[in-house]
């Protein structure tokens, strides 16, 4: 048996502009997100992950004809996030061919929707994002909005409350770590992983392919996810977009024959 | 003209924009009349086999499903829980398939000492088990997206056209005559699944 963990370019996106941050802060602006998105599809990656990154902020919902443009080129699996608070919106993102939509901030706000939305859509359909910040003594707080709202919650309660509530994923990110291309917050995504029974992915602070082997082999992740790592190249962090090759992968055996 | 089955929920629209990047004409339908018009079917589907067979049953459907690939030998491809319902019966329900493929859908039986997760969600290999129009041109390994808790087993061999493995061999591809299915995603396999879709559209 062939085994081949999902490797997730996420792409933050302002208004129509690739942006990327780092601890979810200075957004620098990158490019196209349909250039992008097409080098990606040509590129073969698993999955893409398209995150509108400051629609909760601004309190305003998708924006469904760009959604719509971006989707008409991506011939993977697609998921999206950023400002869903309803299940009409849900409804026009998977009839435009995104297999998965991201609740975050409605997840705090209104945790009823995730029930409603899986049992219309199934759970494989909808995954909560879990945003992460370090805070003193070691503790580890959610955060809402885009980062800008302290929920005061732990982690590995939250994730639990998602599995609970029927989400079929939960997309980890670490705030804290987020941009610093230093590595994944081990602790934290094994925490997680360990303590639900849905697959874990885990964003937040890949440099390098063995952070990814890291994260999958001691953080216990389904799938890894990154930003930086998939945009940027080299220590200048030259904008190119660039997925690992296979032999690559095969030989640090992130992926293998089981 | 390409009709593709909407059952309600659904990812029709990866299926019509794959379709478009192919340069197929394709109508997105659950009209008898354009059903019967289109040359080729395709029958996509997320959900639940009760809920997937009740969709069909309420448009009215099965019966115009059967007679255009039975009788007018209408190619038709059933795509995750679409190539499903082509079976007998599934594990997941109680309603009968559309009994165009000798298959039923069974639960996957992981063994216990497996540490895999269901459903079997993400890119598998697949191995092709026999020659066909719809894999002709298409050499080395192919990989697919999964997103399934299901699976058929076909009572006779000819039937099974990909086989993948998830803690055992399971069919990831059936076919019978002009009647195929795929339980993973073609419209969601970049490269691969279009070089699958478009031999659908321009060789079988």
């Amino acid at each position: 048996m062939y085994h081949r963990p999902r490797l997730i370019p996420c792409l933050s996106i302002i208004n129509q502009d690739l942006v990327k941050t780092i601890k979810f802060k200075n957004p620098r602006y990158l490019g196209d997100p349909i250039n992008a998105v097409k080098i990606f599809n040509d590129k073969g990656v698993d999955e893409l992950c398209i995150l509108d990154i400051t629609a909760s902020k601004e309190g305003r919902g998708p924006q469904m004809e760009y959604l719509q443009d971006i989707a008409s080129e991506a011939f993977m699996p697609l998921s999206y996030g950023g400002g869903i608070t309803t299940i009409d919106q849900m409804q026009k993102l998977f009839h435009m061919g995104y297999e998965k939509v991201v609740v975050n901030t409605a997840f705090y706000q209104n945790p009823k929707l995730i029930t409603e939305a899986a049992n219309l859509a199934g759970s494989q359909s909808i995954v909560v994002s879990i945003d992460v910040k370090n805070e003193i003594l070691g503790r580890k707080s959610c955060y809402s909005t885009d980062g800008t709202v302290k929920m005061g919650k732990d982690p590995v309660e939250m994730a639990k409350k998602a599995e609970d509530l029927g989400a079929g994923e939960i997309l980890l990110n670490s705030i804290t770590n987020d941009g610093m291309m230093e590595g994944y917050d081990l602790k934290l995504v094994r925490a997680v992983s360990e303590s639900v029974n849905i697959p874990v992915i885990a964003c937040g602070g890949a440099g390098s392919i063995l952070d990814f082997k890291k994260v999958l082999q001691e953080g216990k992740a389904h799938a890894a996810a990154a930003g930086s790592l998939f945009v940027y190249y080299g220590s200048e962090k030259a904008v190119l977009i660039n997925v690992p090759e296979e032999e690559e992968l095969l030989k640090e055996k992130i992926y293998k024959d089981l | 003209m390409i009709a593709i089955i909407d059952s309600g929920m659904g990812n029709v629209g990866s299926i019509a924009n794959m379709l478009k990047k192919i340069g197929a004409e394709a109508v997105i339908t659950n009209k008898k009349e354009e059903l019967h018009e289109a040359e080729k079917i395709i029958l996509p589907g997320v959900g639940t086999f009760d809920h997937g067979m009740e969709c069909l049953r309420e448009a009215g459907l099965p019966d115009i499903i059967r007679s255009e690939t039975l009788e007018n030998k209408k190619p038709l491809l059933g795509i995750c829980l679409g190539m499903q319902l082509l079976g007998k019966r599934s594990d997941e329900g109680k309603s009968e398939g559309l009994n165009l493929i000798d298959f039923e859908t069974k639960a996957f039986n992981i063994p216990k000492e497996m540490p895999l997760k269901i459903p079997h969600m993400g890119w598998d290999v697949v191995e092709f088990t026999q020659k066909d129009k719809i894999l002709e041109g298409i050499t080395g390994q192919q990989r697919y997206y999964f997103v399934h808790s299901y699976h058929a087993v076909c009572t006779n061999k000819e039937n099974i056209l990909m086989k993948c493995d998830y803690g055992y061999e399971f069919a990831a591809a059936v076919k019978n005559g002009n009647v195929y299915g795929t339980q993973f995603h073609p419209e969601k396999s970049h490269r691969f699944g279009m070089r699958l879709l478009e031999n659908f559209v321009r060789r079988v």
